[in-house]
């Protein structure tokens, strides 16, 4: 068989490039290390100033991984979404998934002020905000899908997921303007998203979740490649739906919520890495696709987060404002390049 | 498994008894058709006919148990269609809808491996077999050299055949067509319903599939089920004319059945009215 490609070649390619972006991202920021002595930090060897170790390996490489990791989950999210919604132009931001996580942490962050004195300090923990935005999304998920079930118009979705994020927004704009300043800041800072904060437990606990995401993703392996049938021929090639439509919403939720509640909303990505791995791997197969999404996802953003701290600069730009400026055209040059634009 | 169905006592491959076929919606009951009833043996070639609205395409649909049945019983191998698991019954029946693919995007080897999904492991990897499979059911439908095009640049009869491509990977004894023909040229109706016929002859399959094509059905099929909402009557072709049960079929105004050669005539009167 001629044709029984095993994409080695790209995959080789792009994994080398994971590699240069990761050492070019922890390389550059506001003190200049040179790249050399960033690699023999992060492989324990010598050193001219030993700060540079500190600075490496608490700050930068957190923030390089943190990038790494939610590319990866926000990419693979827009495919899962993309296949089961049989839409080209879904993603977690644009269904309102990624409101859904606002939304979670805007009640909890502003929330918990309401709820005066110790207390309320002690259920804004970061493990709080983080299961507060994983239950807002697969909410708002479900809300789709519900949606979904009586509609077969997927524009007429699309429209819908947008809604909610209208209401989302007015409920957080009701939020806001009760809120006292100190809350408010906390809120937007995380609405800007950032990389750049995660502990190594953080680092870990995100890490866990989106480990878990992914597996439950590679067991949707097999019904996603059948759902891109449609889901009459999905069921007659004996999926069940009913598992697997649950197992890529609770996979979407747990991906995309996790992401957004650590980094904050972080826009486009979803929707727009998928397109771009399709165009060098040439196939809708989902055994391909999953993994190529999560090198590409985790190489934009690392691109991305290099972009926005300015290099040389002490100025860190927010990552979110970076990824919806470089995502939005794409999806234009997508939809302008109307025949690639099924996916 | 499939040998203890083939020298099962029961030989049907596919039958339906008392058999009613439409919507509910909430409290309502939409009923499109009642009292089907037929019996196929394996190897044969159906057709479903009827005038628009007759429920041709609910019955293939309850038949495929893309919907379920109002009332009444169907039978695949012997046994109840409700009582089989939804992987054992993806080995034995398969479908080519009207439904668009969802994305086409895919290509043709692609989506004539998605046939094996019933047979495949966790994560769909392809053995041996199931190559040799979609290999033999690109060639039975004679795509060899379309095999790594996109389904975005193939025509529509050209689809249509990776449709049943897939359907015959799947290696199912039942295989149902809804309206295989709509959007096809003459010629190209006549080639894709020959293919059929042939697969249902060389590879034993109990083939049925709805057709607006009354004419070219009654040259082609070995049985046909006429939904004429006044009894079903299903039989062969040859049989269902002597009983003159085309001659009901549609409203006597404009056009007529000719029994000689098997084709509908429009009405000396309906020319003059045109002139």
């Amino acid at each position: 068989m001629q044709r029984n490609k095993t994409y080695r070649l790209p995959f080789l390619l792009l994994s080398l490039a994971l590699i240069f972006c990761l050492a070019l991202n922890a390389s550059l920021g506001s003190v200049s290390i040179p790249l050399k002595d960033t690699l023999s930090a992060l492989l324990g060897g010598p050193l001219e100033q030993e700060s540079w170790r500190y600075i490496i390996w608490n700050y930068r490489l957190p923030k390089a991984l943190t990038a790494l990791m939610v590319g990866s989950g926000l990419s693979l999210s827009g495919l899962l979404m993309q296949t089961l919604f049989r839409n080209p132009l879904a993603g977690p931001f644009v269904l309102g998934i990624s409101s859904g996580a606002s939304l979670g942490a805007a009640l909890l962050i502003m929330g918990a002020s309401l709820l005066s004195g110790w207390f309320g300090t002690l259920l804004l923990t970061d493990v709080s905000v983080t299961i507060a935005s994983s239950v807002g999304s697969l909410l708002v998920l479900l809300a789709v899908i519900a949606v979904a079930g009586r509609i077969k118009d997927t524009m007429a979705l699309l429209i819908i997921g947008l809604m909610f994020g209208s209401i989302t927004t007015a409920v957080v704009s009701v939020l806001s303007y009760f809120s006292e300043a100190e809350q408010l800041r906390q809120y937007i800072f995380w609405s800007y998203g950032s990389l750049g904060h995660l502990s190594w437990p953080q680092l870990a606990l995100l890490g866990s979740v989106l480990t878990a995401g992914v597996l439950l993703s590679v067991l949707a392996i097999k019904p996603l490649n059948g759902l891109l049938l449609g889901e009459h021929y999905a069921k007659s090639m004996g999926i069940s739906l009913k598992k697997s439509r649950f197992l890529i919403i609770l996979a979407t939720g747990l991906l995309a919520g996790s992401v957004t509640a650590f980094a904050g909303p972080v826009a486009f990505v979803g929707l727009a890495v998928p397109h771009l791995t399709r165009q060098i791997f040439d196939t809708t197969d989902h055994r391909v696709l999953l993994p190529a999404v999560l090198l590409y996802g985790a190489i934009l953003l690392l691109l991305c987060d290099t972009l926005a701290q300015l290099p040389a600069s002490a100025y860190v730009l927010p990552i979110n404002a970076i990824t919806s400026i470089i995502g939005a055209p794409v999806v234009i040059w997508l939809l302008l390049r109307k025949r690639k634009m099924i996916f | 498994m499939s040998a203890t169905y083939t020298d099962a006592p029961v030989s049907h491959s596919l039958e339906a008894r008392g058999l009613s076929v439409g919507y509910r919606q909430g409290k309502k009951v939409l009923k499109v058709a009642k009292d089907i009833g037929f019996t196929l043996q394996k190897g044969g070639l159906s057709a479903i006919v009827g005038v628009n609205g007759a429920g041709k395409s609910t019955l293939l649909r309850t038949l495929g148990r893309v919907q379920p049945p109002l009332s009444g019983q169907i039978f695949i191998q012997g046994n109840a269609l409700g009582s089989i698991r939804d992987r054992d019954l993806a080995s034995q029946l398969s479908l080519v809808l009207t439904d668009p693919i969802a994305t086409r995007n895919l290509s043709v080897l692609e989506l004539v491996s998605l046939g094996r999904q019933p047979y495949t492991n966790w994560i769909g990897n392809l053995a041996p077999e199931d190559r040799e499979k979609i290999q033999s059911a690109i060639q039975t439908v004679g795509l060899e050299p379309l095999q790594f095009k996109k389904c975005y640049e193939l025509s529509d009869g050209q689809l249509q055949k990776v449709m049943i491509a897939r359907a015959i990977a799947q290696d199912t004894t039942i295989i149902l067509l809804d309206e295989p023909t709509t959007h096809l040229d003459l010629y190209h109706k006549v080639q894709i319903l020959t293919l059929l016929r042939d697969i249902a002859h060389k590879q034993g399959k109990t083939i049925v599939f709805t057709t607006h094509e009354i004419e070219m059905a009654i040259q082609l099929c070995d049985t046909m089920l006429l939904l004429d909402n006044a009894g079903n009557p299903f039989g062969q072709p040859c049989q269902l004319i002597a009983d003159k049960r085309f001659d009901t079929l549609f409203p006597r105004d404009l056009i007529q059945f000719d029994a000689d050669t098997g084709a509908f005539r429009v009405h000396k009167s309906a020319h003059d009215t045109q002139k």
